[in-house]
């Protein structure tokens, strides 16, 4: 079993769920109250990860963080390397990869507040920032978990992207999935089961929580 | 209705057995295109169709072993073949050796290393950070890389700038793209029609990694063996040879 890939895809899936939490908020309260007319397209870019396949998002990640992207020229120029075979290239690439699983809840929930709280809120003078914060964010609880461990789960399991861009070094790119395709690879079909097995449970798991939070198991 | 029944399962037989035969190829893909060409050869000879399916040899052994009908099974290595005749998988006796692999230094056509002049120094040069070879747990190509670095005592001085592609021709993707600045590839990817002008080679002395010998075997579970059979036969003929050997696979070491 290697613990060394299946630490770094517990923290690659915890950084991008972090991250994601934080950009997907104002994206998510956008889309759900937008009026403008082409806010269709907006919503349509986001949820492209969930369509494309993973090679192929992969494949114009690889080709964007090269030297011969303007991105990728302008990246290394800035910090000398490039963003390609490199743990802060494997986040990037997993925040487009995951940013649906955590827009949409968030979306669906704020859509599903009650406008006539919000409303009540503003007219007694409180900022939007701050009806957001005390009104809206409390009532989307659930849909805000759903987002946080789908777009945990999604990144835990993640596999062509990083397969694409990671260039399977141990301890920075070699991720748990990539890890048990190796060992199939290998034909070590009893560790790669092994670490299958494990992968299996800790989705199971992460899933268990999103449904018991929505069925209010635990009365949140 | 039962007389139109027999009339249609009449026809469908007399179809059968008048159209030509198809055969599916599983291949390595440093194969993808030598091969195309030969199976296109071999189409307009014979008439008969080859489906190709390219991919990592590992892949489909796996495949295999869990019930895929090949009709032919080209292995970038000797060892799944092999493995494939011992446990009854395949058709012990039609395995054959049909071409080595040769591995080369590679670089973008707009790399500023020389390789003619720098030979295997240029995987020392400051400008190259990351160095692309297959990956050397389960790629042929990746196990003779990483033999010749080590064995040209530069695996210690590199270890730190590899990175590993799943197959050879996604190591080549890393150089290709600019992302890695140089690769250990496969020679025959190198010379193949799409990589030719966008690059420079340098061979890698033979004599510093294990021969990759490569094999094809036809597996138990083939759905046309006479057909499969007649296919490898066609690729041991010297019109089918030079065109592997023009891909920079070099002749099996004994041709039976």
């Amino acid at each position: 079993m290697n613990w060394q890939a299946l630490a770094l895809s517990v923290k690659l899936a915890f950084v991008v769920s972090v991250v994601l939490f934080v950009i997907g908020m104002p994206i998510a309260y956008w889309i759900a109250y937008s009026r403008w007319r082409w806010k269709f397209l907006v919503e349509s870019v986001v949820a492209l990860p969930l369509v494309l396949p993973p090679t192929v998002l992969g494949f114009y990640l690889l080709v964007a963080m090269g030297p011969r992207s303007p991105l990728g020229r302008l990246w290394l120029r800035a910090f000398g390397h490039s963003l390609s075979f490199t743990f802060e290239g494997l986040v990037v690439a997993s925040l487009i990869y995951s940013l649906p699983f955590t827009v949409q809840p968030f979306a669906a929930a704020f859509r599903s507040v009650d406008q006539q709280l919000a409303q009540a809120s503003a007219t007694l003078g409180v900022s939007r920032l701050l009806t957001f914060a005390r009104v809206t964010v409390p009532l989307s609880y659930a849909g805000i978990i759903t987002g946080l461990v789908l777009s945990f789960a999604h990144t835990l399991g993640e596999f062509g992207v990083v397969l694409m861009v990671g260039g399977n070094i141990p301890g920075v790119t070699r991720t748990v999935s990539i890890d048990i395709y190796d060992q199939v690879q290998s034909l070590n079909y009893v560790s790669a089961n092994q670490t299958a097995l494990l992968l299996l449970a800790v989705s199971f798991l992460t899933l268990s929580v999103v449904y018991a939070v929505n069925r209010k198991v635990w009365a949140l | 209705m039962k007389t139109w029944l027999c009339l249609l399962l009449l026809l469908i037989s007399v179809l059968a057995w008048c159209a030509p035969g198809e055969i599916t190829v599983a291949a390595a893909s440093d194969l993808t295109f030598a091969l195309t060409e030969v199976a296109h050869r071999f189409e307009l000879k014979t008439g008969n169709r080859v489906k190709l399916a390219f991919g990592s040899s590992g892949n489909f052994y796996a495949q295999i072993q869990n019930g895929a009908t090949f009709d032919v099974f080209f292995s970038a290595d000797l060892d799944y073949p092999r493995k494939l005749a011992a446990s009854g998988l395949a058709v012990a006796p039609t395995l054959w050796v049909y071409g080595t692999g040769r591995i080369v230094l590679w670089v973008p056509a707009d790399s500023p290393l020389n390789l003619g002049k720098m030979g295997m120094k240029a995987l020392l040069d400051p400008s190259v950070q990351k160095i692309a070879i297959a990956n050397p747990a389960h790629a042929p190509y990746g196990r003779a890389a990483k033999a010749a670095l080590h064995n040209l005592k530069l695996y210690a001085l590199v270890r730190d700038k590899l990175v590993l592609g799943e197959n050879i021709s996604q190591t080549a993707q890393f150089v290709a793209s600019g992302n890695a600045q140089i690769g250990i590839l496969a020679l025959s990817l190198v010379v193949a029609p799409t990589m030719k002008d966008k690059g420079t080679y340098w061979e890698i002395p033979a004599d510093s990694y294990p021969s990759i010998e490569q094999a094809a075997i036809i597996p138990t579970a083939a759905t046309d063996k006479t057909l499969a059979r007649a296919f490898l036969d066609y690729v041991r003929t010297p019109e089918a040879q030079a065109i592997l050997r023009e891909y920079g696979f070099q002749p099996p070491p004994e041709t039976k």
